[in-house]
């Protein structure tokens, strides 16, 4: 097993024009990007829009119907066995062994990715210490609460100090502090240099990375940092609108010219609209007009949600898809 | 190759079936069932069967061939009846097997020096059993009829001349005829087919299922590594059930060992090569447990039963049949137990059988190692 200090080229990922095709179904379309060493590289979209079979390519799994993926230097498709020397792999669903103890769970995986006897120790230390399991070593694996599961899985990924990691949404079913957490390690791998990839379908979690693609129906619809993308991907300008009743105010700015979009966020609507400051007391007005009382009304800075919904929908119209 | 990552995945096999009380339980409790199950349960022997009798006669000569009936081994006199109606009534709720009528002038008639005839209504639901009533009756009637012949011939002076032919018979390799000499040799091919394709086709489909496959697989552990660190606990478990079975057959059910123990221990090794490639590809097939567990019962376990030759003699089934039998690793594997169990067959005239079980353990495990790969699809 070579060192994974291998030198590991300035992109750790690059992506071209990759195709992942089930018979008639494009779940991969043309997909380009690059990801650099360090790098937290977020890839955010709704379930089934790829992401998976994406990682999944990358890591070896899946073959890509076309086009290239590199991942530590080495094509996917060709040397799989080569790429997987040089990462570490979180499957979506939680897929160490129930019956296995903690510290069974590790070894397996220290033995499986070739840990030196020298070094086993360490690394198991290390990894315990990590995923904060000291003293847990005997549990019966299945018997951890979520977030103490994902954070083992995590721990047995990267026994064999990978340069790379995939995780693929390493949080879902993990409880909010658990997955606060759980970031805090990841950004701590960023900083030693590992590249992370990283899926999510939360929005707050994409605002941990670095730099995001957001996936919409195998696509990729938007790239860039979080602030990149709140800046430059909307269509427009947002407004806040707290109204009564919601349901009415939806209706009715619907067939306002001027509101390119309407989303209900909780208690609260979400506007686009070209200018938001020259829109808000005409919005305010229109809104009386229809029986609506406003009680706030204001322009907001988006959200990556507000980026997100705003992108699918303007992805959608140019498809002539109804949402 | 890495061994490092070969025991790493035996290790953790291991585990599972430690802490899996179900497997234990397969692995532990069967191989023991089986044998007492088929030892006791399934006899082919027919003895004792119940037979009804009504003697409407009731002389010396009637009982003196009804005592024939009672001293053979085959019969057992359950009842004597008094009417023809309550002998039909024990055949019909299945209390008789054979219902005797002698005719109320049996005595008169034998005396007379006239024919005969003694009544028997056999129970033929199951034909085998009939024939065998059947055949046993005549012979029990027979004997008795040439002790009459004799009786009379001595009565009116003439010389005795005793049967010119008979038959001098020699039981071989099983001398006490006991079924279960015949059938226990041939439950190590069950056990073993349950352990090997039930089982890891059990455990392997259940990676599939939970998803750890997924997670194997982006490891750098190879496809065969995998394969042979599944299999190789399962190998040691069928290797030490095949012991277990003939510690059993031999210590408990007296079944004569005669064959040499290498051939048994190499026989039985390379069956369990074919099993275990069977469980394993079909597990790589159907990737769903329950899927997998009924299509490896289905493909070992029923023409290990059915086909092998265990139970049923392979000669004796329709030509089409015994054609099929041949592409069977179970009939080759029972065909070496039995001869190693009972005759003593020196290996070297095993080949007929050991050469073809070679060639499909060969031809599964090259088929199972080609059918995993590491991808997804």
């Amino acid at each position: 097993m070579p060192e994974p200090a291998n030198p590991v080229p300035a992109n750790s990922v690059v992506v071209e024009n990759l195709v992942k095709r089930f018979g008639d179904f494009v779940a991969v379309d043309r997909l380009n990007l690059t990801v650099t060493k360090g790098e937290v590289f977020g890839f955010l979209g709704p379930n089934g829009a790829g992401k998976s079979t994406t990682i999944r390519m990358l890591c070896g799994l899946l073959k890509p119907t076309s086009g290239r993926a590199q991942v530590a230097g080495f094509d996917v498709g060709r040397k799989p066995e080569a790429v997987r020397q040089h990462i570490g792999y979180m499957s979506q669903k939680f897929s160490l062994y129930n019956d296995l103890k903690v510290i069974e769970n590790l070894r397996l995986f220290a033995g499986l990715y070739s840990v030196p006897s020298a070094k086993l120790k360490d690394r198991i230390e290390w990894a315990l210490e990590m995923a904060n399991l000291k003293g847990q070593e005997n549990l019966i694996t299945g018997t951890l609460p979520g977030g103490w599961k994902q954070r083992l899985a995590l721990g047995c990924a990267v026994l064999h100090q990978p340069p790379i990691l995939f995780l693929d949404e390493p949080t879902s079913g993990v409880d909010p502090i658990s997955r606060r957490q759980f970031w805090d390690l990841i950004h701590k791998m960023a900083e030693e240099g590992v590249t992370v990839f990283v899926t999510t379908h939360y929005m707050e979690e994409a605002e941990y990375c670095n730099r995001l693609a957001l996936i919409f129906r195998g696509k990729m619809v938007a790239l860039g940092t979080p602030s990149e993308l709140k800046r430059d991907s909307m269509k427009g300008e947002l407004l806040l609108v707290e109204c009564e009743p919601l349901g009415t105010a939806v209706e009715a700015l619907q067939s306002a010219s001027e509101v390119m979009d309407a989303a209900v966020f909780g208690s609260a609507l979400h506007l686009v609209v070209q200018d938001a400051v020259a829109a808000e007391p005409r919005i305010q007005a229109y809104l009386k007009a229809h029986g609506v009382t406003v009680h706030r009304i204001e322009k907001i800075r988006p959200t990556l949600e507000d980026v997100f919904v705003s992108i699918t929908t303007t992805s959608d119209a140019a498809e002539g898809r109804k949402p | 190759m890495s061994l490092t990552r070969l025991l790493a995945i035996a290790r953790k096999e291991i585990l599972h079936i430690l802490r899996d009380s179900r497997s234990l339980g397969i692995v532990v409790i069967m191989p023991v069932t089986l044998m007492l199950l088929f030892g006791y349960g399934v006899n082919l022997d027919l003895k004792g069967l119940p037979v009804y009798v009504f003697d409407r006669d009731g002389s010396q000569q009637s009982q003196d061939l009804l005592k024939r009936f009672q001293s053979n081994e085959y019969f057992h006199i359950a009842q004597v009846v008094d009417s023809y109606p309550e002998l039909t009534r024990a055949l019909d709720d299945g209390h008789a097997k054979m219902g005797i009528v002698i005719p109320w002038d049996f005595s008169q008639r034998l005396n007379r020096g006239d024919i005969v005839g003694v009544q028997a209504l056999v129970d033929s639901t199951d034909d085998n059993t009939a024939n065998v009533l059947i055949g046993y009756a005549q012979a029990v009637v027979q004997g008795y009829s040439s002790q009459v012949q004799l009786d009379w011939l001595q009565a009116h002076g003439q010389t005795i001349q005793p049967a010119p032919v008979s038959v001098q018979t020699r039981t071989w390799y099983n001398e006490d005829l006991e079924s279960s000499s015949f059938i226990i040799p041939g439950v190590l091919a069950l056990v073993m087919s349950v352990i090997g394709a039930f089982l890891t086709s059990l455990t392997i489909a259940r990676e599939w299922e939970r998803g750890s496959m997924e997670q194997l697989i982006s490891t750098p552990v190879t496809a065969m590594e995998i394969m042979l660190g599944k299999l190789a606990p399962y190998f040691v478990l069928g290797m030490f059930d095949v012991a277990v079975c003939a510690v059993i057959a031999i210590s408990w059910f007296h079944v004569p060992f005669r064959g040499s123990y290498i051939t048994l221990a190499v026989s039985s090794a390379l069956f369990m090569i074919v099993v275990l490639s069977l469980g394993f590809l079909i597990s790589v097939l159907a990737k769903n447990q329950f899927a997998a567990s009924q299509i490896a019962l289905l493909i070992t376990f029923l023409p290990a039963f059915l086909l092998s030759g265990f139970l049923f003699s392979i000669e004796q089934m329709p030509i089409v049949l015994q054609w099929i039998t041949r592409i069977l690793p179970a009939r080759y594997y029972v065909s070496v137990l039995k001869k190693i169990f009972l005759k003593g067959t020196p290996t070297s005239m095993l080949y007929a059988d050991l050469i073809p079980l070679t060639v499909f353990a060969f031809i599964l495990a090259i088929a199972a190692t080609r059918s995993f790969h590491k991808r997804l699809e």
